[in-house]
């Protein structure tokens, strides 16, 4: 089965097998010298070590940040354009280096590390510096003797809290913006996944003043909560579940401040009939856009994990489809030719596996799938589920919570109002996806279906310049757009009078 | 009466401790990704319910919410809070500082069942 891989960890001496805090532009042993273990989800391997940190060392790395902060709000655009422009430079100097780290720590195929991950983090620092380089205030005359300047000033340091799903692409979405609009940050990655973010502050410790971004590593209940509860930052970002999103929309009510929250999705990727008129690349297309609820083993906050099909091509179409998925090749993250690798954690296998047994117990016919993958070898042990695909209806718990796994829930509509409807019955509204050779009929599907992001004939592409981000209880906030700088800085309005006139009043 | 959340030994021995070093904690079927599908367990006080939240049951004298949209779909399923002690991920849920993990194990109830499940209370804010 695939390449023989003898080591997963690269003896690469840009690594090391102890990460500390990065606080104030050098590694700092955690306050009570405690560190765990990053293990591979592929194979258990052991990968490194990482502070085990306490609120003591937020309060050190919020004490560097603030010593930074007037300094890089200060900081000319033209500059904090260069530096990162620098750092994406870096990433894509070392794109092997880090397409490597974080495939071992996540699991997911490097042919996706390689091609989107790692190049669209670099590219995110690029889009960023471009943004602010073309960034001005506004000034509005009001009348011959007075104007209203409209300055963005940073808001100084922020908390940023990000996921395992892709731990070096998140990171760059929330560094990038706030780096660019003059704040610090504090980041703190997910403790399944800081591989990538400790080899990267490694790699650009050069480029930044000390202070400016800050790393800190620790569980979600110690490290996550003295960060976002914490009366010295000015806004505080998160990815996650709903729950914790609660909780920190909870924390920043006490302390005033604002939030952007990303918090999940079961986006809806709808087929029109017209996909089946032709024998072409459009359907080959749409049948990969079928397909990608594998993508990244299903752990994307966007997975299009429900299939609404037209009922009049509804066989034709799933003969084709269930085809497509049973030919994803599962195996060894780092043989280029795997589709599908590991699930993040034995947690993530447990909770999919416990969803595939709820679709069952609910009724929901079995197209294809159903069980953990077995892969033997290396590989015997690794958090593998084999690509499932359900058919069923709306109110089964598969349609309507988020599995963040390969388990694809399948369903039929009559008419293009029943597709919207049934797109729109979920709490969530993050991301969908519409498949129709016709633009009118695609063009009304994605106005009316409420979600963030409507993919249309394309699915899971994340350039740059395109506003991410949800409706509902997915959560609320823009990213990977120039519009998230709003929400890393304050307007400052300066209104100033050039009248000699007293008003008159007193 | 058939209760609708159920809890492990295994769990039911870190809940306990998790109470004995925090104080009164309780428990929040969460939603959305990575940890969402998790009971999250906060500090009494510290998360604030709402009224947009039902109460499931109790467990070791814990309270067990969802939020009343979430429990549209929950509503026949009896859930048992069990625990995985291997690659416990991260949360802001307590016992994750640990190293482990709650995890929510589901079972559909029976047609024969449905009618002699708990009721789910309303909690009175205020």
């Amino acid at each position: 089965m695939g390449v023989q891989i003898d080591s997963i960890l690269p003896n690469d001496q840009r690594l090391r097998s102890r990460y500390d805090n990065f606080i104030g532009g050098d590694w700092k042993a955690p306050t009570e010298g405690r560190y765990f273990t990053d293990n591979s989800p592929i194979n258990g391997t052991k990968l490194c070590e990482l502070a085990k940190s306490t609120a003591a060392d937020i309060e050190l790395a919020l004490d560097a940040a603030h010593k930074a902060r007037d300094a890089w709000g200060r900081t000319a655009p033209a500059e904090r354009a260069r530096l990162l422009n620098k750092i994406a430079d870096r990433i894509d100097e070392n794109l092997e280096l880090l397409a490597h780290v974080e495939t071992i720590d996540n699991g997911k195929p490097i042919r996706e590390t390689r091609a989107a991950d790692i190049p669209l983090a670099a590219d995110h620092f690029r889009y960023f510096a471009a943004c602010i380089r073309a960034e001005e205030g506004t000034l509005a005359e009001l009348d011959d003797d007075t104007v209203a300047y409209h300055f963005k000033e940073p808001l100084g340091v922020v908390g940023q809290i990000i996921p395992w799903n892709f731990p070096f692409l998140m990171a760059a979405w929330k560094i990038a913006p706030a780096l660019a609009a003059g704040n610090c940050v504090i980041i703190k990655p997910a403790s399944d996944t800081p591989f990538s973010l400790a080899v990267f502050m490694d790699l650009i410790a050069d480029i930044l003043p000390p202070g400016v971004l800050n790393v800190v590593t620790g569980s979600g209940a110690e490290v996550g909560r003295a960060l976002a509860a914490n009366p010295r930052i000015a806004k505080i970002a998160f990815t996650g579940e709903t729950t914790t999103g609660r909780q920190i929309m909870q924390y920043a009510a006490e302390t005033i401040i604002p939030m952007t929250l990303e918090l999940g999705g079961k986006s809806p990727n709808i087929f029109m009939a017209d996909v089946m008129d032709r024998e072409d690349a459009f359907l080959d297309k749409a049948l990969e856009g079928f397909t990608l609820f594998a993508f990244n083993k299903g752990e994307v906050c966007t997975c299009p994990s429900r299939a609404l099909i037209h009922e009049s091509i509804f066989d034709r179409f799933m003969e084709k489809a269930v085809a497509r998925v049973e030919a994803i090749k599962m195996g060894h993250p780092l043989d280029p030719a795997t589709m599908m690798g590991a699930q993040a954690s034995r947690g993530q296998l447990e909770k999919i596996l416990g969803y595939i047994d709820v679709g069952r117990q609910e009724g929901a016919q079995l197209a294809t799938g159903g069980e953990r993958a077995h892969l033997g070898g290396d590989l015997e042990n690794g958090f593998y589920v084999r690509p499932t695909v359900f058919v069923g209806h709306n109110k089964m718990r598969i349609f309507q919570e988020e599995i963040f796994g390969p388990v694809l829930s399948v369903t039929t509509f009559r008419t293009l109002e029943e597709a919207i409807a049934i797109g729109n019955d979920t709490l969530y509204g993050l991301g969908a996806g519409v498949w129709s050779r016709d633009g009118t009929t695609a063009y009304r599907v994605g106005r009316e279906i409420k979600a963030g992001r409507v993919w249309t004939n394309c699915y899971h592409l994340y350039p740059a310049h395109a506003a991410f981000g949800g409706y509902k209880q997915s959560g609320f906030g823009r990213e990977t757009h120039k519009m998230i700088l709003d929400h890393y800085q304050q307007t400052k309005n300066l209104l100033v009078s050039y009248s000699p006139k007293a008003l008159g009043f007193f | 009466m058939i209760e609708r959340v159920r809890i492990t030994s295994a769990a039911a021995e870190v809940l306990r401790g998790l109470v004995a070093r925090h104080g009164p904690v309780l428990l929040h079927q969460s939603g959305g990704c990575c940890e969402g599908s998790a009971p999250m367990c906060f500090r009494k006080g510290e998360f604030r319910i709402g009224g947009s939240d039902v109460l499931l049951g109790e467990v070791e004298d814990c309270p067990v919410y969802i939020s009343a949209a979430q429990f549209e779909a929950w509503a026949s399923s009896e859930i048992t809070i069990d625990l995985i002690e291997e690659g416990g991920g991260d949360s802001f849920s307590l016992e994750a500082a640990d190293g482990v993990r709650f995890a929510t194990r589901s079972r559909v109830f029976t047609a024969d069942e449905l009618p002699e499940v708990r009721p789910v209370v309303r909690p009175v804010v205020g």
